[in-house]
């Protein structure tokens, strides 16, 4: 699903982000992507989304060589890939229903197609009776919930979260991962990226570790296998 | 993975165009929707456009209005042929017939020496005088009416270089010169107008894009998200661009009511001054084929604006 070669990353101000990255991510598994807070680990998404291109190397995302992709291609790439991120990138002025419709939307899915996957992706992070309120009117965790609910509803083969549970407290933070693991058991590959190194080491999945922009751990290369 | 790959496919391709109709419809609403929200703003964004339209459209019925009344005094253009003391009465009518053949002349009307030297009796108060000289020093004159065409005063002038050729002609007389100065000072404003216009349009361009900047800020967030879970740059636009084209039409429609009332406001007292002129004059106003000319125009300039501001400021907005 996600091959990384030599792949490196240098800002226009100097600043190397990441450096040399080779690893290959299989298709259907699960992995938690650390580091401390600068490590790289936001480009490493980044990156994935196409939202940087790396300087050096080669990107493999779903079979799409992503370091020579044509600037209209992008946004059909993004569509196969769900992003949930830490402060959640909800748009304020709309309701529950129609945030998590939005991919469904620019996808240019029917009405009603678009009204059962909605509830469908609602009903599994439990708030389809919040489809009508709006996004402030609900908890940090609800709100996480919603950003995963859209990030799912297009059934992207790929699902990505930057800090997930950054804001959550612990039993949040399980349930949010239970759902990951719940994505996972049906064949979504799923790659998170956190520092609550606590609640990682609880859950049987490898783990690529992010120092100074090289990747001092990586998970997938140790002998035993995932997914 | 073969389950989720297979629920993961894409919508039919006939799903997708329908879809993109309703997306369509749906945006050009609700962009609608969204200047309608914000009434005074969206108010004032209408008349500065309509009022940068109306000025021009004003002056251009109002140039086609002067027009038409220099048009009507067009008729008053005479040439006076003064003949050859030896051309004969019968040469001279003869001559007349020949010319009211030609197209570019309208009517022929001779006067002989007699006839002549009677008006002018009448008219100069040198009746007296004229009295004591032995014979009538008056020419024959035939006075031509020609044909004119206000496209192309030039005409009328080449009908006078033929006319000042023929061998009977001592002497051509045209009192056209006013005719001719009318028609430059029309031109002089109609080329004006152009510019003016063109400065406006250009003007309309630049307040509409510069509120679809303003809105396109407002939604910094909300492109940022679209273009993060895959929107196409088309899907991103189009709401901006439907925006373009309510602030035309809007714009366009307060242009034509401007217009409208004004004219209409100087109909009374044109028709008045015609009235004292005799004359049948009437102001023309903007009517119903330039009225939808003109909002076209707003339309297209709202699109053109809005599509200018859109794709210079939307490559700026990149998730990250």
């Amino acid at each position: 699903m996600l091959q990384f070669t030599n792949i490196c990353k240098r800002y226009p101000s100097g600043q190397e982000a990441l450096a040399n990255i080779t690893f290959k991510m299989p298709t259907g598994s699960m992995a938690f992507l650390t580091g401390h807070s600068g490590a790289g680990k936001s480009t490493f998404l980044k990156l994935i989304t196409v939202i940087e291109k790396s300087t050096r190397g080669q990107l493999i995302v779903n079979g799409v060589n992503v370091s020579r992709i044509a600037r209209w291609r992008i946004p059909y790439l993004r569509r196969q890939i769900g992003v949930i991120f830490q402060d959640h990138q909800l748009l304020y002025d709309r309701t529950v229903f129609d945030n998590v419709a939005l991919p469904l939307v620019i996808a240019g899915y029917r009405h009603r197609e678009i009204g059962r996957r909605v509830r469908a992706a609602l009903d599994k992070v439990s708030l389809l009776h919040k489809e009508r309120a709006y996004p402030i009117t609900l908890s940090g965790g609800e709100q996480q919930r919603v950003g995963i609910a859209r990030a799912v509803v297009n059934k992207p083969a790929l699902l990505l979260a930057d800090e997930p549970t950054g804001n959550l407290d612990p039993e949040l933070s399980r349930e949010i991962m239970a759902l990951f693991q719940a994505f996972n058991q049906v064949g979504v590959t799923v790659l998170v990226a956190t520092h609550d190194i606590d609640l990682i080491n609880t859950l049987p999945y490898p783990k690529l570790t992010l120092k100074n922009g090289c990747l001092a751990y990586n998970g997938f290369a140790e002998g035993r296998h995932y997914g | 993975m073969a389950e989720a790959q297979q629920q993961t496919g894409k919508p039919q391709l006939r799903t997708r165009i329908q879809a993109y109709g309703i997306n369509h419809l749906h945006v050009f609403f609700s962009s609608l929707g969204r200047i309608w929200r914000a009434p005074f703003a969206s108010l004032m964004t209408a008349s500065v456009i309509g009022i940068a339209l109306a000025l021009p459209a004003g002056f251009y019925t109002l140039l086609q209005n002067l027009q038409q009344l220099s048009g009507g005094w067009d008729g008053a253009a005479r040439i006076s042929l003064y003949l050859h003391n030896n051309v004969s009465l019968s040469q001279a009518e003869k001559f007349a017939k020949q010319l009211n053949t030609t197209p570019q002349i309208e009517k022929v009307r001779v006067i002989d020496k007699d006839a002549a030297l009677e008006e002018f009796k009448a008219l100069s108060g040198f009746g007296d005088a004229l009295d004591a000289l032995d014979s009538n020093p008056l020419p024959m004159v035939i006075v031509v009416t020609p044909v004119v065409d206000t496209e192309n005063p030039q005409r009328v002038e080449n009908l006078v270089e033929e006319l000042a050729n023929r061998p009977e002609v001592e002497l051509v007389q045209l009192d056209l010169q006013w005719v001719k100065r009318l028609y430059t000072i029309m031109n002089l404003v109609q080329r004006g107008l152009i510019v003016i216009a063109g400065m406006l349009a250009l003007a309309v361009i630049l307040v509409i894009g510069n509120t679809i900047r303003l809105d396109i800020q407002n939604r910094h967030s909300e492109i940022q998200v679209n273009k993060l879970i895959g929107a196409t740059n088309a899907f991103i636009r189009r709401p901006f661009l439907y925006t373009g084209f309510w602030y035309g039409l809007f714009g366009g429609l307060t242009a034509c009511v401007l217009v409208v009332t004004a004219l209409s406001l100087l109909q009374g007292p044109a028709k008045r001054l015609a009235g004292l002129y005799d004359s049948g004059f009437r102001v023309v106003n903007l009517g119903f084929g330039n009225s939808i000319l003109l909002i076209a125009i707003a339309i297209l300039l709202g699109y053109l604006g809005s599509w200018l501001a859109v794709g210079r400021h939307l490559r700026d907005i990149e998730p990250g």
